[in-house]
């Protein structure tokens, strides 16, 4: 399989590229959704073919094909130079590469249930039995519940002598009741919203346990038809771990993205509040913030052994104590700013441009826990469950929806209420983070589908977070 | 290259009389060049070839995808659709193919756009940077050329060619972007440097903004925030799946928008990017979904169409299975308004060119969140007389365009880009009485 990517390679470099790599990525996937007891979709699909990258100059170009056959693949590699040099019409600075190892080596994700192998027929039965059991609840119109998959493999050659087999597994799912109202719909998730993604095998699904949480789920749904709206002002709030995880993907992971820093992204993801001068002094959070881009934590969705430059997996601190001191980069973007590559690109398959993604950009535990930071709260909201996420170009202002809050009042949990929302600006938000939970609430969250790049590419990334209390908070923003 | 045409009809064959069959294949090279820091720093291409099968045995039904047409790769991505069927329950919902009907072979390909080069390309981002000296410029230009083909065991078949062509960009000062977008069958059509001129002035007109205080403005939206708004009710709401799930704020032949606004799903009309048929074979036509402010209808594939009693209007796609049928060629019908004649009846409010990143809060209400990016302007006495930093919105979609609330209609309907992309709607300036702020710069 080598073979084919090193094909590409040399007809790279034989156009006249200096440096060439290429991958031969062959990806299974598996996709269940159940609705009300029906199989609302069942695909399953595989892809393969090779993605050649090729500098000349300052220059880059890249080609995939489908076709794997010696001609394809030197066309493939070909093709990737001249685009190079129609690159070199507008030409930028010289683009250096950071050095790496140059290894030859094997990885492949720990799981124990290969999920493609696993009966279709237990996976429907199952998501048929968690959709029952939220039809249980008469307001429940809507009861959903999905199952997916990826299996791939990838093998990587470089011009200076890389030579890398990956073997990622990646399983995950969930299910979700939605009660229907006069003029309003309330969602709730688990176990969270688009479900839990991680690396590994169906023993994720088993270890959920989405049977015995779907009453509960679907009993929520239906108490927030007749629950309040949230208060608007500004108060105190505590986030459940999978909300605050998305948070920091929005207001950390993509800000720290050094693509984005350098102006990169500007036009469509947008650049960083974040300016590299700045790197190793400026405030980001509070003492209790300490984020790691960690993309060797066992299980979790940004987990690998390689980049898709060859860079082996790292864990690089980005805050340390509030200060923020590290970015997310590729061997070129490194090279530019002149930083150690953190081994963060990837690309969505074959056919498109590795680029800089986040990896398992992650919140580190603190020493409270959810019900030590609810005894301590005199006003507020807990939030639970992303329900709408917006943040501005340059990742400062945000403003997230829950699907379900309670108040909480003189130290303990009062009413359910409805729609419940936040706002703030990110060094200020992470600014007011006072009390944070423990290792033991400390869960690797994963988000499937991460959008970036033009063509666009939907990466998976990893962040683990525990719930979290922040001061002074804007809530109940409506329209 | 594969003959798309060829691998639908041999993958209908190899399933034979075993299963109810629907094969759809696309061929074709998508190639982008993407610019930042006015230079070219991603330059990608890519030869494509899509193959779907969906097939039903005694109503159970399986969807398998590949990347492969040779008759290796079919035949075992029919083994596989099939072997999958057999596992599954019964779908009471399977509401059958598409019976043969006559689609006419069309072509929406234009010849610039098939032979369009890294060269040709890179001469456009070129124009679109030099058209802003002094100024950083980023964006893309791409160029996409696809046949499909269509096959069903009944005997339906059809087939189609297309091509599209877009110019994206920003030029930034330091402080202030402006943006441009153009989008055309048509490479040829495409002209980077006024583009680039457009976005130039947007970034420069954008120096020394200042912060609004948040609440209701009357607003002019450029294309680009309409079409949006659009996307969102089409998706959304006009979607027959939400509709029949009880998630959709569609009341059907209620008059739920302002007279001055027509929405239209036009796939083949003039200035189309073209599409005959859906991913069922349905054949595409003209539906006017808002009839100047009353909402008509929403759109169906053959399963949500059964399951409301009504037949398929042709708008299945890869994913309508679980996200809902989804109307592809919006069109908000223009008016005669010029953008010079809306903003001189504004006394004070808000010009803004683009909107980023909106979500939606609630699919009911259609209340939305996001922001003014790359262009947001201050209107007083008719006039623009500033920049204004970037605005958070959280506005319900539905009121937006509600009866009343649209004050003028411009007359400069085009391709705009949406939050879904390039290439979806049509849409002209627009200008509503109001629109809520929720916050600004500093939160």
């Amino acid at each position: 399989m080598f073979d084919h990517a090193r094909t590409a390679v040399e007809a790279a470099l034989a156009a006249g590229a200096t440096y060439a790599d290429a991958r031969f990525v062959e990806s299974r996937d598996e996709q269940i959704e159940v609705l009300n007891g029906s199989v609302e979709q069942l695909d399953r699909g595989e892809a393969a073919g090779v993605g050649v990258r090729a500098l000349v100059g300052s220059s880059w170009g890249f080609f995939g094909t489908h076709d794997v056959s010696p001609a394809a693949l030197r066309s493939a590699g070909k093709r990737a130079t001249e685009i190079a040099k129609a690159s070199a019409v507008v030409p930028g600075k010289p683009s250096p590469l950071a050095d790496v190892p140059v290894v030859q080596a094997e990885y492949e994700t720990p799981f124990t249930e290969a999920p493609l192998e696993v009966p279709l027929s237990d996976k429907v039965d199952l998501l048929m039995a968690v959709t029952a059991a939220m039809q249980e609840v008469k307001e429940v119109r809507l009861a959903r519940a999905s199952l997916g998959a990826w299996d791939t493999h990838k093998w990587f050659v470089s011009s200076q002598g890389h030579q890398i087999h990956q073997h990622i597994v990646e399983t995950g799912g969930g299910f979700d009741a939605t009660a229907v109202g006069e003029g309003e719909s309330h969602r709730r998730s688990f176990p969270q919203s688009f479900g839990q993604f991680e690396t590994g095998g169906f023993e994720i699904i088993r270890r959920w346990d989405f049977l015995a949480n779907a009453p509960r789920i679907a009993d929520e749904a239906a108490a927030l038809l007749k629950a309040d709206n949230c208060p608007e002002g500004e108060m105190t709030i505590i986030l459940e771990a999978s909300q605050l995880a998305l948070q920091i993907h929005e207001s950390v992971g993509h800000a720290i993205e050094l693509d984005r820093i350098l102006g990169w992204e500007a036009a469509f993801a947008g650049t960083s509040h974040l300016e590299l001068p700045k790197l190793g002094t400026h405030k980001y959070g509070s003492e209790l913030m300490n984020i790691t881009a960690d993309a060797t934590l066992r299980g979790a969705l940004g987990s690998f052994g390689f980049d898709d430059e060859g860079t082996p997996a790292q864990r690089v601190p980005i805050v340390d104590r509030g200060r923020w001191v590290g970015v997310l980069s590729g061997r070129d973007s490194a090279a530019i700013a002149g930083l150690p590559p953190g081994g963060m690109v990837r690309a969505d398959g074959y056919a498109r441009l590795p680029m800089v993604r986040m990896t398992n950009v992650g919140l580190l535990p603190g020493d409270s826990s959810l019900d030590e930071m609810i005894a301590a709260t005199e006003r507020g909201i807990f939030m639970s469950t992303n329900r709408s996420w917006s943040i501005d170009d340059k990742r400062l202002n945000f403003q997230f929806g829950c699907e379900i809050g309670w108040e909480i009042e003189n130290g303990k949990l009062g009413r359910m209420v409805k729609n419940p929302t936040y706002t703030g600006i990110t060094p200020r938000f992470w600014a007011q983070l006072d009390m944070l939970a423990g290792e033991s609430e400390w869960v690797h969250w994963g988000t499937p589908n991460c959008g970036k790049g033009q063509p666009m590419q939907v990466a998976h990334t990893g962040h683990s977070a525990a719930p979290g209390r922040f001061a002074e908070v804007r809530v109940g923003v409506k329209g | 290259m594969t003959d798309a045409r060829s691998a639908a009809d041999r993958l209908v064959e190899i399933v034979g009389k075993r299963a109810e069959a629907e094969a759809t294949v696309a061929v074709g090279r998508a190639e982008l060049t993407r610019f930042a820091n006015s230079f070219i720093h991603q330059n990608v291409g890519e030869e494509y070839v899509n193959v779907r099968l969906r097939v039903a045995a005694g109503g159970r039904v399986a969807t398998v995808t590949g990347n492969r047409a040779d008759d290796a790769a079919l035949s075992k991505l029919a083994e596989d659709a099939l072997v999958v069927a057999a596992t599954q329950p019964v779908d009471e919902d399977w509401a059958g193919l598409t019976a043969p009907t006559t689609i006419a072979p069309a072509d929406f390909s234009h010849k610039s756009t098939t032979a369009a080069t890294p060269a040709g390309r890179a001469a456009t981002v070129k124009s679109f940077v030099g058209a802003g000296e002094g100024l950083l410029a980023a964006g893309f230009c791409d160029t996409d050329s696809f046949e499909t083909a269509f096959a069903n065991s009944l005997g339906h078949r059809a087939a189609a060619r297309g091509s599209r062509a877009t110019i994206d960009g920003i030029h930034q000062t330091g402080e202030s972007a402006g943006s441009a977008h153009q989008t055309s069958n048509a490479f040829s059509d495409l002209d980077g440097a006024a583009a680039g001129a457009l976005a130039a002035d947007r970034a420069r007109r954008g120096l020394h903004a200042f912060d609004l205080k948040p609440g209701d403005y009357e607003v002019v939206l450029a294309p680009e925030p309409v079409a949006t708004i659009a996307v969102f009710l089409d998706f959304y709401g006009l979607n027959g799946k939400a509709f029949n799930e009880g998630q959709s704020f569609v009341e059907l032949g209620a008059a739920q928008f302002d007279e001055r606004i027509t929405v239209v799903d036009d796939p083949m009309g003039p200035g189309a990017l073209g599409e005959a048929y859906d991913a069922e074979g349905t054949p595409k036509q003209s539906t006017v979904l808002i009839d100047r402010g009353i909402t008509r209808t929403v759109v169906h594939d053959r399963r949500s169409g059964r399951r409301a009693g009504v037949a398929s209007t042709g708008h299945a796609w890869a994913m309508s299975g679980s996200l809902g049928p989804f109307a592809g060629h919006v069109v908000v019908q223009p008016g005669s308004d010029t953008v010079d004649d809306m903003i001189a009846a504004v006394e004070r409010g808000v010009y803004v060119a683009t909107f980023n990143y909106c979500r939606i809060l609630d699919p009911k209400s259609q209340v939305v969140t996001g922001l003014t990016r790359n262009g947001t302007f201050m209107i007083e006495n008719g006039a623009i007389t500033g920049a204004i930093t970037n605005l958070r919105f959280t506005q319900s979609f539905v009121k937006a365009f509600g009866p009343g609330n649209v004050l003028g209609v411009g007359n400069d309907l085009r391709y705009a880009d949406s939050e879904f992309g390039q290439g979806v709607v049509r849409s002209p300036s627009l200008r509503l009485a109001s629109w809520h702020f929720t916050g600004g710069a500093e939160g």
